[in-house]
């Protein structure tokens, strides 16, 4: 099970409270997770990374286990802690509000 | 007893004004979409019920809403704007070459007579077409690609299409017009168009008489002469009787001719609206008062109206799409600030009041006129 956390802009558009929880089968990335993600919640597809070239949108940041992975390959494996739940993975938006 | 709903974008969400007929007590509901920049709502013409909304934001990007129960309630639907085939570049402020890409939506104009069809004006300038409800969109590349595109150049406020007309006598015609590349129009549908600005004149580009680079601000038509448009531009207000082939200046005694929205009486075809602003670098009414201008002849002869309205201390700007006029037997007319106020008259104009104050600042108002 996989824990995933929102920015709050995003929990609204998708409607969930608190952490969301993923089932991911095969090896746990950070494309693996957020094609789950997208997979459960279809509106948040386009507002985390790009639909046509699936990059990270500019102003989202990716961490886990205090570690910023936002510049990470998309397929390197997720930290152990994150692929056995006991650390959440974050989505966040970047410190550019206005 | 019939009434009115104005739908209301702002930098931070979107706010539902409504009322019945005398337009004189409101119920205000919002934010919707708290937090995020609600650049354009608005309702089908074939069912009320029917609300599309552009909601973006910096961290998030795009993402359309739809109602279908008249703004209690809105649900998420499609937001990939793909170009057709390769984007290719547009020039950029320095004159370079810089690649076609998506960034927001600036204007939805729903289908005259299907509740499922809708067009997305975007920024890069775009028009796209979603048949079923918003769900999935597909661009008219006839628009960007009918020879001129390459060499569009983006306004202070990015490269937009930011009006769409559906002409409601002919309905294959349509127009778009896009900051700063000027007013086309298709009359197959969307399939083909051309630049229709014959005119034209704008000191801000090499050639003032250029085919395209005109900054058009706003355009507005009555649907009973769908000939005759209204044109805000960056400096000038137009008019053609000859559905864009020839244009002439109008802008007679205004204070200045800088401004951005323009609108057109819901029954009298001749007497339409504008909101003059200093300067293109001074967005603020001139004086610190705020007047919107009627004319009465389709131009050249404007009066200020002012009962209402600040006439001291302010200095608030009109975007192009924040003013709408609703169709009821006494014409309503709308508008809101980057101050946040939302403006009504429930008289053509003669007397204003607020309908709300404290608003984020406003991006688009229209309205419609229920049973």
């Amino acid at each position: 099970m996989i824990r995933v956390i929102l920015p709050a802009h995003l929990r609204r558009l998708a409607s969930v409270d608190g952490e969301v929880r993923l089932e991911v089968t095969g090896p746990v990335s950070q494309r693996s997770v957020l094609d789950a993600l997208e997979g459960r919640y279809p509106m948040l597809r386009g507002t985390i990374r790009d639909q046509d070239s699936q990059k990270r949108r500019a102003f989202i940041r990716f961490f886990a286990c205090e570690e910023d992975l936002s510049h990470e390959a998309p397929d390197t494996p997720l930290p152990e802690a994150v692929a056995s739940g006991t650390e959440p993975y974050l989505i966040v938006g970047a410190m550019a509000g206005g | 007893m019939s009434g009115v709903r104005v739908l209301v974008g702002t930098r931070k969400g979107a706010f539902v004004l409504t009322a019945d007929g005398k337009r004189d007590q409101w119920k205000v509901s919002g934010p919707h979409f708290s937090g995020w920049e609600i650049y354009h709502l608005k309702g089908s013409p074939a069912d009320p019920d029917r609300i599309y909304a552009s909601q973006c934001s910096g961290w998030s990007g795009q993402v359309i809403q739809r109602s279908d129960d008249g703004g209690a309630t809105f649900q998420p639907v499609g937001n990939q704007f793909s170009y057709d085939g390769t984007p290719g570049t547009h020039q950029w402020y320095d004159g370079t070459p810089h690649p076609w890409e998506f960034e927001r939506v600036w204007h939805l104009e729903p289908s005259l007579d299907d509740p499922d069809t809708v067009y997305a004006g975007v920024e890069d300038a775009g028009l796209f077409k979603s048949a079923d409800g918003g769900k999935s969109w597909q661009e008219l590349p006839g628009l960007r690609g009918h020879g001129s595109g390459s060499s569009w150049q983006p306004g202070a406020g990015g490269m937009c299409l930011h009006t769409i007309i559906l002409d409601p006598a002919t309905p294959s015609r349509m127009y778009a017009a896009i900051s700063a590349a000027g007013a086309f129009r298709s009359d197959d549908e969307g399939k083909t168009w051309r630049p229709v600005n014959r005119g034209l004149h704008s000191e801000g580009i090499p050639d003032e008489d250029a085919e395209v680079g005109h900054c058009v601000h706003r355009i507005a038509m009555h649907p009973s002469r769908p000939e005759v448009l209204y044109m805000q531009k960056h400096w000038d207000v137009m008019r053609t009787d000859d559905a864009g082939e020839n244009w002439r200046e109008i802008s007679g005694n205004l204070p200045t001719d800088f401004g951005f929205p323009i609108d057109v009486h819901a029954h009298e075809p001749e007497t339409i609206y504008v909101v003059p602003i200093t300067s293109d670098s001074e967005h603020f009414p001139p004086d610190g008062r705020l007047r919107v201008y009627r004319s009465r002849t389709g131009g050249d002869e404007w009066e200020p109206l002012t009962s209402g309205l600040p006439q001291q201390n302010c200095y608030v700007n009109v975007y192009r799409d924040a003013m709408a006029v609703d169709s009821l037997d006494d014409c309503g007319i709308y508008f809101g600030t980057t101050g946040g106020q939302v403006y009504a008259s429930a008289d053509a104009g003669d007397n204003w009041a607020p309908i709300v104050r404290d608003l984020p600042a406003v991006l688009s108002v229209e309205v419609q006129t229920l049973p």
